[in-house]
């Protein structure tokens, strides 16, 4: 890991929704707390997992990043700059640099745009960035970048499958040279054989472009496979943050802990030999966390302080993952790996 | 909050199978005209053990899976074959005898179970209406009935959730209730339809077991139709792997996972990263899976294949039976992969 300043850091981020009015009177309207003081650093050319369950504020903090949000509180920065409090062109220069690629390209891109304009618009918006004569260049570079037939440019995006539209997606997402691209379960809508060549893309980007990734995805396997550090969310909050080996190979949360035991193993040969522990029910509602710790309610460890001391995210000496809980798992690593 | 074991494999199957599913053939006419979505399918799904039938979007397991059940309606149609159950086949009965058995003798559990729920009925009054039309029971013994299914598949405080309407429901509990819902008649033979795909992966966990032990408790044949390869490996005893409509390859999950006789399955089996194992980049099948079937002459895999030879472009490979019995491919070249050998 770079000791440098990171690109982006992300500082107790929080984002509340306003819920329903009660009908009755003298209750007050409930909130949704879909994130909660949410804090990380992204350093150049890394890349950092978000795992968690849905509801758990992934999505939410993905599109804050990127801007489509305001945070209630806390701030976005892009080296140094709070992304949400700059104003004008400041802030047109530092949207191009925070790209963001969605689960679903079908519903993400314009179904009566040809490849060649949903290209081409990132540079009407932008439009001092490259002159129009050099656009057609740059939309043939994209579209070799990505992988797509340069002959398919004037196809709608119902003429592609999931796969080459994500590859559009993702070309979109570069058209203006960012720094940071936050992908929000980019291959969760994809079949089997058709996530590993996107995979793929994303990890050999990375290496020609020097780009940092923040990779939101619901599938462990995945997300370890292409992340340098993880961070797993529960509930809005960060439960454990840290390097990938040290979150999935001895993970100090309980909830990280049940979440990796939980993850069916493409191995026959395991049966009968693994254990797993299952937790009971489903996540609560963020409308109305469980007090203290949120992972309380389903923890086979929780005690009584628990319910009254929230557990905040830190590490401990030894080692360099950081987990918010009172009773961690053992460690099973030895100091500090990188 | 317990820690359970992954359940142990299950002795071969013994005797014969409770549903067989022979040379099944579904068309579905399109505007580009008729299409054949299902291919020669067979299958066969022994008491007490599960099969499962694994593919992508558009493979026909879906398709498959509501033909067993009567369920295919214009503009798509059966145009082959037998779905062979207890001596009778069901394609040919006519649609009275069919309700006798469908949803009675065979049932199914679909992934989205919130559409599957009548949205103005409460969860109880729905299984108890099953008790009450199929099996004849006053209104106080179903509304009893429903509580105790609904508490055999774990829900918690049936008796009051019982009242409550499917929106008041997780997703989790939902597919609880269809599972109850399912279970409420005794089938032989249950369907389980992508039954984890919507659900998070620590409820994906319980779903899972809560089926293995049902099983185990009843004795009930399972079709579980996923293209979830750690749900395969985890819970089914033999594999049926469908490819454009075909099954490509089936055999004994253990068997199959550890040397694949067809290059898709192998290539699958190759391309999903996993927890156990780290590598630098994942091996990827190039292409994608046939959208729109059209009749090719040769393999439909053949444009992906990474060991495709001109014979396949110009002949399809038949579904041919391998040692040990049971395992059969559907690759001109299964010799030379099964061994590894390409």
């Amino acid at each position: 890991m770079t000791a440098s300043e990171p690109v982006l850091s992300v500082e107790n981020l929080t984002r509340h929704f306003a819920g329903r009015r009660s009908v009755l009177p003298g209750r007050p309207a409930t909130a949704v707390r879909a994130v909660d003081g949410v804090s990380f650093e992204l350093h150049a050319g890394e890349t950092l997992g978000i795992v968690g369950e849905s509801g758990c504020g992934k999505s939410t903090l993905a599109r804050m990043i990127v801007g489509l949000e305001t945070p209630t509180s806390g701030a976005v920065r892009f080296r140094g700059t709070d992304v949400h409090s700059v104003r004008g062109r400041q802030a047109r220069d530092l949207r191009r640099r925070v790209q963001i690629v969605l689960q679903d390209p079908y519903t993400s891109l314009n179904p009566r745009r040809t490849v060649r304009e949903l290209l081409r618009q990132p540079f009407e918006i932008h439009r001092d960035l490259l002159p129009r004569k050099q656009q057609a260049a740059r939309v043939a570079e994209l579209v070799e970048l990505v992988g797509l037939d340069p002959d398919h440019l004037d196809r709608y995006p119902f003429q592609f499958s999931g796969g080459q539209r994500q590859r559009i997606g993702i070309a979109r997402a570069l058209a203006l040279s960012p720094d940071v691209i936050v992908c929000d379960e980019p291959v969760s809508a994809l079949d089997v054989s058709i996530q590993a060549q996107v995979v793929n893309l994303f990890q050999r980007l990375q290496r020609e472009l020097g780009l940092a990734y923040v990779f939101i995805a619901h599938d462990l396997s995945v997300v370890r496979h292409i992340s340098d550090r993880v961070g797993v969310m529960y509930l809005g909050k960060l439960a454990e943050l840290g390097s990938r080996r040290d979150v999935y190979d001895s993970p100090r949360h309980p909830y990280t802990s049940a979440l990796l035991s939980a993850v069916p193993m493409p191995d026959p040969k395991v049966r009968g030999r693994r254990t797993r522990r299952l937790l009971e029910g489903d996540p609560p509602s963020p409308v109305d966390p469980p007090s203290g710790c949120r992972f309380r309610t389903r923890c086979w460890k929780a005690t009584d302080e628990c319910a009254t001391v929230e557990p905040l995210l830190a590490g401990d000496d030894r080692h360099r993952q950081a987990f918010a809980c009172h009773h961690p798992m053992p460690s099973t690593n030895g100091p500090a790996t990188a | 909050m317990a820690e359970t074991m992954v359940a142990a494999p299950r002795k071969p199957a013994e005797g014969a199978p409770v549903l067989s599913v022979r040379d099944l053939c579904v068309e579905f006419d399109t505007r580009d005209g008729v299409r054949p979505v299902v291919q020669s399918v067979s299958l066969d799904v022994y008491a007490g053990r599960t099969l499962a039938v694994l593919g992508e979007s558009g493979s026909g397991k879906s398709v498959t899976a509501r033909s067993v059940m009567g369920l295919i309606d214009p503009p798509g149609r059966i145009t082959g074959g037998q779905v062979l159950f207890e001596g009778t086949d069901l394609v040919q009965v006519s649609a009275e005898e069919r309700r006798l058995v469908s949803g009675e003798k065979v049932a199914i559990v679909f992934q989205d179970a919130l559409s599957a729920l009548n949205p103005v009925f409460s969860v109880g009054e729905q299984i108890a209406e099953l008790l009450r039309t199929r099996r004849g029971l006053s209104r106080r013994e179903a509304a009893a009935g429903a509580v105790d299914l609904m508490a055999r598949v774990r829900i918690p405080a049936a008796k009051r959730r019982a009242k409550e309407y499917p929106h008041q429901f997780s997703g989790g509990m939902r597919q609880r209730a269809m599972i109850a819902m399912a279970l409420a008649l005794e089938p032989t033979v249950l369907i389980a339809d992508e039954p984890t795909t919507a659900l998070d992966v620590t409820v994906q966990a319980q779903i899972m077991d809560l089926l293995l032990d049902l099983q185990d408790e009843t004795g009930m044949g399972m079709i579980l139709i996923t293209h979830d390869l750690g749900v395969v490996a985890e819970t089914a005893d033999t594999l049926a792997v469908m490819y454009a409509g075909r099954i490509v390859e089936r055999g004994r999950v253990d068997d199959v996972f550890a040397r694949p006789a067809h290059p898709y399955t192998r290539g699958l089996l190759h391309s999903i990263p996993r927890l156990d194992r780290e590598e630098e980049s994942l091996w990827a099948i190039p292409g994608s899976p046939p959208t729109v079937l059209n009749r090719v002459t040769g393999c439909a895999f053949a444009t992906r294949c990474d060991v495709a030879i001109d014979l396949c472009t110009t002949s399809r490979p038949d579904l041919t039976e391998l040692r040990p019995a049971g395992r059969a491919s559907a690759c001109h070249r299964h010799e030379e992969v099964l061994h590894d050998r390409v």
